[in-house]
């Protein structure tokens, strides 16, 4: 096949991918744009393999079988809940994906023979080889194979400083004697350690950040490998997803008040001195029963459901959806307030919610459904605590100070279902759960809703 | 000069990425995560041209591993985008 036609397929491929994740701007559209950008990628591949280039297919067919069913069987078996692990793994393999190639690029005498085609075979090993092993440890913390919290090293930032000085070196030396391929295992074995020590100080809360930082890097690591035999595709598809990901980064900064750099480094912002839990909650604490509750909510016009991770954790979805029907049957208006990091990636409460079937149009952001808590009657929330903590807005002395909140403490009735008073993961003591207009309904979430909703239906 | 050009597509990519992408709605990041996710393994393209190339068999296994790697990219990222994406469109 001639390389016009190949090239033009490509273009036909990018196209479709761009026009795939248009579709993904709107609900509606959003099932067709992954249809296209997935048929772009089939363009891509099936002009690939017409390649002349291509002279075996033994290993060709044997990859496909073999990734394709290990990425059936990933995509069709994983829980949602699972989901941030399932995409951290993803963006390891893309990022060992490009790894790889680059390796073999540079084994290939016919392919790596300008100093543009090295120059990008250093940066692929690079890049590639931490997104892989950083995606590793960010899926052995999400599955709690290792501890979730930050693990300090002493001296980390110069240590990091001194693999990625390293890293650059062997770069260079590569371009300058492409012949020695020990520089370049020396290399992708500097890189990987880079990539374990990147993410292993970093804590649970900041995971995703993360995993939006890696699914950007697994893009450039995509786009380098273009550069390599100049591949139109690999370079403008992997553009696309580096910026994906350095979209969704930013938002998720913002949405912690963290900057990346604190983020990257497991710098917290220096907190005046420590608050006693005990002198925030002593006495303050008014306990209620799903009786009472479901007695408020009877005469309610308004309530917000405000949930976070531990209504996941509970798998109290479910339910929650249960009492919101029960409730609109009754004519009172119900939305769901979700806060930007509410789950455990960017976007994860929503599909969590949408799994068990509430519709998208009750799932309203921060910044909208703020200015309506004051016309809320009962504001619930549930599994969530750090963005909900009106230290954030109102203690300038507050670690958490300027991260943007929910401002539940506004609505006229607060119901926290929690197990006990034990923090989130800012480890602060949260002002709300002591408020006059807060009552905290202890106990399991799911438990605690079912019953709320069964008192409800037998006052009608 | 072939590099400039390549170049430039990769940084005009880059903007045209920002744009589409700050227009996805918070609802929906989850699965653009992993239906950018799918397109990055558009390093199959690569991979199928280093596990079938003559260059020698360490290149050849090189490439083979890549091409898993990408598969499992590209099938498990559209399938799980898929899911989840029906999860929205129902009523």
């Amino acid at each position: 096949m001639s390389m016009s036609i190949i090239y033009l397929s490509y273009l036909l491929a990018a196209s479709l991918f761009i026009l795939g994740i248009k579709g993904l701007t709107k609900p509606r559209t959003a099932v067709r744009g992954n249809q296209l950008s997935a048929l772009g990628m089939l363009v891509a591949v099936v002009v690939t393999l017409l390649d002349k280039n291509i002279l075996s297919y033994e290993w060709i067919i044997a990859g496909l079988l073999l990734g394709g069913a290990i990425g059936a069987i990933m995509a069709t078996k994983i829980q949602v809940t699972a989901m941030p692990q399932m995409v951290a793994l993803l963006n390891g393999f893309g990022g060992g994906a490009s790894l790889f190639i680059a390796i073999a690029s540079l084994l290939d005498p016919e392919s790596a023979t300008h100093s543009v085609a090295q120059v990008a075979i250093g940066v692929a090993v690079l890049i590639g080889a931490v997104t892989l092993s950083g995606s590793l440890i960010a899926f052995a913390k999400l599955q709690e194979l290792i501890p979730g919290n930050p693990i300090r090293v002493p001296g980390n930032k110069f240590f990091n400083a001194l693999l990625f000085a390293a890293a650059l070196g062997l770069a260079i030396a590569i371009v300058i004697t492409p012949d020695n391929t020990n520089l370049l295992y020396a290399l992708a074995c500097v890189s990987l350690l880079l990539g374990v020590l990147l993410v292993v100080p970093i804590g649970g809360a900041d995971m995703p950040v993360v995993i939006a930082l890696l699914n950007s890097y697994s893009g450039i690591a995509a786009a380098t490998t273009g550069f390599i035999t100049g591949n139109t595709v690999l370079i403008v598809a992997g553009a696309l997803v580096g910026a994906s990901g350095i979209i969704l980064t930013k938002i998720m900064c913002k949405a912690m008040n963290r900057s990346l750099f604190n983020v990257l480094f497991g710098v917290m912002a220096a907190g005046g001195e420590a608050i006693d839990a005990d002198e925030v909650y002593a006495g303050k604490i008014k306990s209620t029963s799903p009786e009472e509750v479901a007695m408020m909510l009877e005469t309610a016009a308004k309530v917000v459901i405000v949930p976070g991770y531990g209504l996941a954790m509970a798998q109290a979805q479910h339910a929650v959806r249960e009492l919101a029907n029960l409730l609109q049957s009754r004519g009172t208006e119900v939305l769901y307030a979700i806060h930007p990091v509410a789950g455990r990636m960017p976007g994860h409460m929503n599909v969590l919610l949408a799994e068990a079937e509430v519709p998208y149009e009750q799932l309203i952001e921060m910044d909208e459904i703020n200015p309506q808590f004051e016309q809320t009657d009962v504001a619930i929330v549930i599994g969530a605590n750090d963005v909900t903590n009106p230290m954030a807005r109102e203690d300038k002395g507050s670690p958490i100070y300027g991260m943007p909140i929910l401002n539940v403490d506004k609505a006229r009735t607060v119901i926290v279902v929690k197990r006990s008073l034990s923090p989130g993961f800012a480890g602060l003591p949260n002002p709300l759960f002591a408020k006059d207009n807060t009552l905290m309904l202890f106990g399991d979430g799911k438990k605690e809703i079912v019953e709320l909703t069964q008192s409800l239906k037998e006052a009608d | 000069m072939e590099i400039l050009l390549l170049l430039t597509l990769f940084v005009v990519a880059i903007f045209l990425g920002v744009e589409l992408i700050t227009k996805v709605p918070p609802t929906l990041h989850t699965p653009l995560m992993s239906g950018s996710n799918a397109i990055s393994g558009i390093a199959l393209v690569g991979a199928l041209l280093s596990a079938g190339s003559g260059a020698g068999f360490w290149v050849n296994v090189l490439g083979f591993i890549a091409v898993v790697l990408a598969s499992i990219n590209v099938v498990g990222g559209y399938l799980v985008t898929n899911r989840m994406l029906a999860m929205f469109k129902r009523k």
